[in-house]
């Protein structure tokens, strides 16, 4: 097993992981992994982000969609780039 | 394997089902005899009052599903034996025939023409009478297997479909081909998920029922209600906190219960008991937990897995819920309503494997009659599901 990861990816397809440590400060260099084969990526991220939040692994452009699970969980409504905090301000459903 | 041959001590039922409580029930059949039921239970040892809201002027579908809610849950295995009171006589025994034919002690009392008073005393006699019966059971040794295992998950964050829900999975995926009973529900939060819920169905017939029952209720219940994208409640508040930011986002995680392997062989009505043998069932259900747990209990469901990232509280009268929990902060904050900590799996010091083998040993030891933190608490939370509002 790698070293205790501070951000999970699900899928090499996704477009964000999970932020699952507290107190991740902004300029953090984090490790993830991606639970789908333990594989590791870095990435530095742009904020604070609170344990279960989404953190960008690539820049993303108003209308993208974004990736989790390997499946579509909604568009993007704001710009954003890779180590962003990604939630309600930036992704939107596109159901309902 | 050998988790699927391991035992409980439970206790079986003249139907032969096994139950995992030993509940002598004081059942309302309507909002009205509530203050009857909870007289009888302050006053009988052992007894327990299921309170709620309902049981006037209801009709049609509505009305079916309230008598199905009603004997579904005093004809759960978990209750040894069960007093019903109403205000009128017919529907109460309605209710009685139906929990009878589990052929467990029952019997029902009504307020019209006797008063509160007359009626709590004679309840209690036959309470008492149930509780002899009832102490007196001894549990059995019994295969795992035999129990009815239901699942749902609430207050869920990102953590929930990393480590709480995908443990639940597990155990399904080792003890459902054993012949273990499993449900799951929640209709709407299937919603960004549904095709690939509709891609575990055991046939393309009952794929299509899923769809069929998915559709109705995103045109029948959300788009008819609806006032704004639901960004307010689906996801709640408590998940957007937890960071699960759209419903596609949430679905995801919560068909993580499943598991990878186990099909879903009949889709149910709310409330509906599986006919079709052991195997994985879906529930139409409401997504909010004391509505679902109700219902699944109302089924026939003994035992309960609720994976929660944020912190969901529930519990449920008769049927006891295990809070399994992957989020650190949760199992520490929160630690009093955690039964089962998976905290391990996102610091990958745990495998998923590894966490459905702790939650199968939780479900032997709540089975063999250990209280779950919910029951230690006194969370009992009984929730009728209505369809429309009454005549």
């Amino acid at each position: 097993m790698p070293s205790q990861p501070q951000l999970l990816v699900h899928d090499h397809h996704d477009n964000v992981g999970v932020v699952v440590v507290e107190n991740l400060s902004a300029g953090s260099d984090i490790l993830g992994v991606v639970t789908e084969d333990n594989s590791e990526i870095h990435v530095v991220c742009n904020q604070d982000v609170p344990i279960g939040h989404k953190v960008a692994l690539r820049d993303l452009a108003v209308g993208d969609s974004v990736i989790k699970y390997g499946q579509d969980i909604g568009r993007v409504v704001a710009p954003i780039r890779r180590g962003d905090h990604v939630h309600t301000h930036n992704l939107k459903t596109k159901r309902w | 394997m050998a988790t699927a041959k391991r035992t409980i001590w439970g206790y079986r039922r003249e139907n032969g089902r096994v139950g995992v409580r030993n509940h002598v029930a004081i059942l309302p059949l309507d909002d009205i005899s509530n203050a009857a039921s909870e007289a009888v239970a302050a006053h009988i040892k052992g007894t327990i009052a299921l309170p709620h809201a309902y049981g006037r002027l209801q009709f049609g579908e509505d009305l079916e599903l309230h008598f199905r809610t009603m004997i579904g849950t005093g004809a759960n295995p978990n209750v040894a034996a069960c007093i019903v009171i109403g205000i009128e006589p017919q529907w109460t025994q309605h209710v009685v025939d139906g929990i009878a034919k589990t052929g467990k002690p029952v019997a029902g009392f009504s307020i019209e023409g006797n008063g509160d008073i007359a009626t709590i005393a004679a309840a209690s006699r036959k309470a008492k009478e149930f509780v002899h019966f009832a102490s007196a059971k001894v549990r059995e040794e019994c295969p795992l297997t035999d129990l009815w295992v239901a699942a749902k998950c609430g207050e869920s964050d990102t953590t929930t479909g990393l480590a709480s829900c995908p443990t639940v999975g597990n155990m399904y995926d080792k003890l459902i081909p054993a012949g273990l009973y499993g449900c799951f529900g929640e209709t709407s939060e299937l919603t960004g998920a549904e095709h690939l819920a509709a891609a575990r169905a055991a046939s393309p017939e009952i794929a299509e029922k899923f769809m069929r029952t998915w559709t109705a209720y995103q045109n029948d219940v959300i788009e008819a209600h609806k006032t704004s994208d639901l960004s307010d409640s689906q996801p709640t508040k408590g998940n957007i906190a937890g960071g699960l930011t759209t419903i596609e986002e949430k679905a995801l995680g919560n068909l993580e219960k499943i598991g990878k392997q186990v099909r879903f062989i009949d889709v149910l009505e709310p409330a509906e008991a599986p006919a079709r043998g052991p195997g994985l069932y879906f529930m139409d259900t409401s997504s909010a937990a004391a509505e679902c747990c109700t219902l699944q209990a109302a089924a026939g469901y003994v035992v309960h897995c609720f994976p929660t990232g944020q912190g969901n509280v529930i519990g449920n009268p008769i049927m006891p819920v295990i809070k399994i929990s992957g989020n650190p902060r949760t199992v520490r904050t929160m630690s009093e309503h955690i039964d089962v900590d998976v905290s391990g799996i996102v610091r990958r010091e745990m495998t998923i494997a590894e966490a459905g083998d702790a939650l199968i040993e939780a479900i032997v030891q709540t089975a063999n009659g250990r209280y779950t933190a919910a029951e230690a608490l006194g969370h009992h939370e009984f929730v009728m599901t209505k369809l429309y509002r009454s005549a």
